[in-house]
């Protein structure tokens, strides 16, 4: 069996996706920027897609800006408000300890430009809780930040709430939707957001197509300095079968919400029962809130390279938040942000789900995930000091 | 791939997986926070390595480390045990990432704190500069 749970990594293509964006590869090839009617049709082609994708968020077509991808928009929406901020002398930034690294690298950067970050706290359910960022935002904050849903643990914010308090208290609010967005309900209006970031290929679009969305009147700087594309926020030829793509994958993505997600949580949970039955397991993140297809354990005693190895070997493609797997020398700074331990942290498990796994998919993975940990425990010391109580249980 | 064949191997089908119940030398290198730990058991007659089992908990790298590096001192007097390098284990798995060759460093040194055991426990005297541990490249993870 070949089963796809790592659908917060990337996800295929849409057959709806890929045929839309087939005739902007072949027949209308042109430069949206040229006069002659490819080009024009190119780019009525990616005016109908700022169209569409703006349907989708609730919001107006000029406030959608085409980017590279979720990190781009990530980049650029806090680089507008820090530029903008520090105009006024507002220095202050407010985001979370368990955002994507294209968020967090961002305002590392921007701290050794002189200013001020504060990351809350997400507490041990992996939510922030709305109080947490009324007290945090001062004079000097020129920016709120924070995930509508994280990749890891699939906890999704109360970000309306949020987004209500910032307004009220006139500071910026970005949040990184790219994990959201055709996976639960977003409209940004509702969400009362100055600037949301999403990527296609999270939705079952292509990869390199991301968009920003920026609320009318909120500043927004270039990070890509060129032509006059996208209202010259943005050099460079538009990608226009991705774009056409991205609009696509959006726009059926959100049509099947309701229905996706009504299959999905029940498979979801089952296979979250299934895996908390092996002993000394623990749910990541928030039972309730949290994604529809996100499943994220630990597994006491055993580390999750090699978890995931073994997995493979039997047809089962997924994600661990170990060092060993992040390429960097510590675990997951999401499961850290949690309080899990180092030690747990490593033994990680992360599937994410899309509509197209079956039960009988959820059946295989439980059976084979237990298999897989107890061989591991029984070649793991650390699993052999626990079971001959020279060490205690972490995971009770 | 991430792993040479001889690694996947290794990792797939590792050799001497186990404890030696009435083990002449234990060695254990590594921390959980960093994600790994290697325990080796010897048997250990007349100064040769009759048998020798081992526990990991880490990556796929460390598990077939470990497998390699018993393969590679099983039946071996120990004077020669004490000769492997990490080097020596990574190029007989045909190689390994720049960012796991520590997997090798700690295989080369839970076999060294296994035969230091075996002296320890008996009274054999040794040089204590054979038992350095090769802090430079050990240092992965400062926790
Ligand atoms: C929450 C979040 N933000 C940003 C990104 C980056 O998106 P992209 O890969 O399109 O740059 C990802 C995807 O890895 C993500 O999950």
């Amino acid at each position: 069996m070949k089963i796809y749970a790592d659908n917060a990594a990337t996800t295929k293509m849409s057959k709806t996706a890929i045929q839309a964006m087939l005739p902007y590869m072949e027949e209308i090839f042109g430069n949206p920027s040229s006069l002659y009617s490819i080009g024009q049709t190119a780019a009525e082609a990616v005016f109908k897609a700022r169209e569409s994708i703006a349907e989708c968020l609730g919001c107006m077509p000029a406030e959608i800006y085409f980017t590279s991808g979720g990190s781009e928009s990530d980049n650029q929406a806090i680089r507008s408000a820090a530029e903008f901020g520090a105009k006024k002398n507002k220095k202050h930034i407010i985001s979370t300890a368990f955002e994507h690294h294209a968020v967090l690298h961002t305002l590392k950067k921007l701290q050794k430009e002189g200013f001020e970050v504060t990351l809350l706290d997400v507490n041990e359910n992996g939510i922030v809780n709305p109080e947490q960022v009324e007290q945090a935002i001062r004079p000097d904050t020129c920016l709120v930040t924070v995930m509508y849903a994280n990749n890891e643990i699939g906890t999704i914010q109360p970000i309306a709430k949020i987004g209500e308090i910032c307004r009220a208290k006139k500071v910026t609010f970005h949040t990184d939707a790219v994990q959201a967005v055709g996976h639960i309900p977003v409209n940004v209006k509702n969400d009362n957001v100055d600037m949301l970031s999403i990527s296609a290929h999270k939705f079952h679009g292509p990869k390199g197509v991301g968009v920003l969305y920026v609320r009318k009147g909120i500043y927004l700087s270039n990070l890509i300095e060129g032509g006059s594309q996208e209202r010259g926020k943005r050099g460079g030829t538009e990608n226009v079968p991705g774009i056409v793509a991205a609009a696509a994958a959006l726009k059926e993505a959100v049509s099947d919400l309701p229905e996706s997600s009504q299959k999905l949580v029940p498979l979801r949970d089952k296979l979250i029962d299934g895996l908390l039955a092996i002993p000394h397991s623990v749910l990541n993140g928030d039972k309730e809130q949290r994604l529809p297809g996100n499943v994220n354990i630990c597994f006491e005693g055993i580390e999750g390279e090699s978890l995931l190895l073994l997995l493979d070997a039997k047809g089962i493609s997924a994600s661990s938040g170990s060092a060993c797997t992040s390429g960097s020398l510590d675990p997951s700074h999401v499961l850290l942000a949690i309080g899990r331990p180092h030690e747990i942290a490593h033994g990680s498990l992360r599937l994410s789900l899309s509509d197209e796994n079956t039960e009988e998919e959820i059946d295989y993975i439980i059976q084979e995930v237990k298999n897989v940990v107890n061989y591991l425990r029984n070649m793991s010391p650390v699993w052999r000091d626990l079971q001959e109580g020279k060490k205690n249980y972490v995971i009770q | 791939m991430l792993y040479s064949e001889v690694v996947m191997d290794h990792f797939m089908n590792p050799r001497n997986v186990g404890t030696i119940a009435d083990a002449d030398g234990v060695g254990e290198v590594g921390n959980a926070k960093c994600g790994d730990i290697m325990r080796i058991y010897l048997k250990i007659k007349n100064d040769v390595i009759e048998d020798v089992k081992f526990e990991t908990f880490g990556c796929g790298s460390a598990i077939a480390s470990s497998s390699m590096a018993t393969e590679m001192i099983k039946g071996k007097p120990l004077s020669q045990a004490l000769t492997l390098t990490n080097k020596a284990v990574a190029e007989a798995l045909d190689g390994l990432p720049a960012h796991k060759l520590h997997c090798s460093v700690l295989a080369e040194e839970a076999i060294k704190n296994a035969i230091k055991n075996y002296y320890d426990k008996n009274g054999i005297e040794y040089n204590e500069e054979q038992f350095k541990e090769s802090a430079h490249e050990h240092g992965h993870c400062d926790i």
